[in-house]
């Protein structure tokens, strides 16, 4: 099964798990209507792209960047050599949305990628696939394969004069190429190291070529909104808010899994939709749109809408729609301590504020949490912070600040009892309790 | 150095890319050469290097960058655990203290018998499934209870 829920789904609708991804049923589907239209009918490129924009459709990956306005930025017409990118680099910590439409409709991807490119003036376009999701690359090349057969992809395409070559790149371990310069070095052979922007990717990308990149779910509504047209897309969601969107929801709740639902859904209706909390403990804290948004504390989530706008007002950010819930029995500062970890471990080391303050951070929510912190930790903490966000070549570093800035400001009582009394708050014997890890045998 | 199906490997990553950017493929081919050797000896980035025609040094600066290839021997099966909070809150601390228990190692130690490696992990973007396991950077282990844990190893002969 592709969805645990949805309500008024699209962009994985009518699937059946694992039977129902291959290019036969993609077109059973409807899929490949759109690209055919436009390439039959010689829709301008201008129309395309105006049909994004009415969609309101906002980035998937995290960023929620206007779509249709991004690939207005391309320089079409520039001659060469220009490149649409979709970004699979899934490793944002509870999102697992991208891997499920990989697995379950391909295809998907596939014609959002090639209308995009249509759209765009491009001619080549490459996937870049998160290294730890082997099977869904695999998949992916299958699709291709597929595609390239139908005469969907490659040259010439449907006798329209068209061409768009389409390929997988396959990542192998690296947070940070889920930026999208550090992407583009990755897909160049070198360390995933971002670039310095300006220049942006629109005029000098993949090879110092135009090019765009999108998530792939941000790809994979674009038949979608093709077919029903940018208004209704849009009329799915709410102003501002287009469309569904894929939220993963995991930890304390009794169906983790990933949900399609309208943007503007109430948070509590989501939390329904997942069985509610596991064991029906209390709701503590929800990190709503992947590990680099900001915590909010339950009682403010319930209060939002799942959008853009609701979110951001609540004072976090929807990011990529993985929804990490966590209950009573968690201690923040053990939460946080992890969290800190990944930022340290993954920072690619080029600017030395994330390089050395992300080890900082760690170190210090480290020792609080083993009971080793001093009164002026907090202070301590915030201040790296603060130096470190804002002043780094990309977002890694604000990503890593968040976090701690967000766990201390709403959860700073259970800092402050660990470093008073050298243990936690949430007594140790009920921490862990929802996790539904069955007991270790002594 | 490698077999001719890697090389065959190597030659379709290499026809991914434009001809003048034949150093775009290498992070494919380090994956395939380790898939065959097990791990990155420095004759291995070498020739891999000198497959593409670009210098040993942008080859090992690819294979030390990224989590994934190991420039170090492992063991005949690498279990990476996932311990990254949405795993962790689903129990991912638990099953790797289990399969540390089971193996008799720590993170980053390969048991005597050189069968086994074990490795803490980053999100592998699978947090639905918590907790989750990766054998050999290719097989993903959704639900690592300790029945699953159990009969996992038991697979690995």
């Amino acid at each position: 099964m592709a969805m645990l829920g949805s309500i008024n789904g699209v962009l994985m609708e009518g699937l059946d798990g694992d039977n129902t991804w291959h290019l036969k049923d993609y077109v059973a589907r409807g899929g490949y209507a759109q690209l055919k239209r436009i390439l039959e009918t010689k829709m301008t490129q201008e129309d395309v792209i105006s049909e994004v924009k009415k969609s309101v459709l906002r980035g998937r990956g995290g960023a929620g960047f206007p779509t249709g306005l991004k690939w207005s930025f391309m320089p079409r017409s520039f001659p060469g050599d220009k490149y649409v990118v979709c970004n699979t680099d899934e490793g944002e910590p509870g999102t697992f949305k991208d891997r499920d439409i990989m697995r379950y409709n391909p295809h998907a991807v596939i014609e959002g990628m090639a209308i995009a490119a249509y759209a765009m003036g491009a001619n080549r376009g490459y996937n870049y696939v998160h290294g730890e999701v082997w099977h869904e690359y695999k998949r992916f090349e299958e699709a291709l394969d597929e595609a390239r057969a139908a005469g969907f992809i490659g040259q010439n395409i449907l006798g329209s004069g068209f061409n768009f070559e389409l390929f997988a790149h396959h990542g192998y371990g690296a947070y940070i190429c889920g930026e999208e310069t550090a992407l583009l070095e990755s897909i160049e052979g070198k360390k995933g190291q971002p670039r310095f922007k300006p220049p942006f990717p629109a005029s000098f990308g993949l090879y110092g070529k135009p090019t765009t990149i999108n998530n792939t779910e941000t790809f994979a509504s674009i038949p979608f909104i093709l077919k029903m047209g940018g208004e209704e897309f849009l009329n799915l969601g709410k102003p501002n808010n287009g469309g569904t969107k894929l939220f993963s929801v995991s930890g304390h709740v009794n169906r983790p899994g990933n949900y399609e639902i309208p943007l503007g859904t109430p948070f509590a209706t989501l939390l329904e939709m997942c069985g509610g909390m596991r064991g029906g403990r209390k709701l503590k804290a929800v990190i709503p749109g992947g590990s680099s948004a900001p915590v909010m504390p339950g009682e403010v989530i319930m209060d939002c809408t799942m959008d853009y706008d609701s979110i951001s007002k609540g004072g976090s950010m929807l990011g990529s729609g993985a929804v990490i819930v966590m209950d009573e029995t968690v201690c923040m500062v053990k939460a946080l301590e992890r969290l800190s970890f990944f930022y340290h471990e993954e920072s690619c080391g080029q600017c030395t504020p994330c390089r050395e303050g992300t080890a900082w951070m760690y170190k210090v929510v480290h020792r609080i949490e083993n009971g080793l912190g001093k009164p002026e930790d907090l202070d301590l903490l915030n201040s790296v912070l603060g130096n470190i966000a804002g002043r780094t070549i990309c977002a890694l570093g604000d990503a890593a600040a968040f976090p701690v800035q967000s766990f201390i400001k709403h959860f700073g009582k259970e800092f402050e009892y660990h470093i008073e009394n050298k243990t936690c708050l949430v007594p140790k014997d009920v921490q862990w309790a929802g996790s539904g890890f069955h007991k270790i045998p002594a | 150095m490698f077999s001719a199906e890697t090389l065959q490997k190597f030659a379709r990553e290499v026809a991914k890319y434009p001809a003048d950017q034949r150093q775009s493929a290498t992070m494919s081919c380090l994956a395939h050469a380790q898939e065959e050797k097990g791990w990155l000896p420095s004759e291995a980035i070498e020739a891999v290097a000198d497959y593409l025609g670009i210098a040993p040094m942008a080859v090992y600066e690819v294979a030390s960058f990224y989590n994934m290839y190991d420039l170090k021997p492992v063991g005949k099966y690498k279990i990476t655990v996932c311990t990254n909070l949405p795993c962790a809150l689903s129990g991912g601390y638990h099953a790797g203290e289990y399969v540390q228990k089971k193996l008799g190692i720590g993170y980053g130690e390969t048991t005597p018998d050189g069968k086994f490696t074990l490795k803490e992990g980053e999100c592998m973007g699978a947090c639905g499934d918590a907790p989750v396991f990766i054998v050999n950077n290719r097989s993903m282990c959704s639900h690592m209870h300790p029945e699953q844990i159990d009969k996992l190893l038991e697979e690995c002969k």
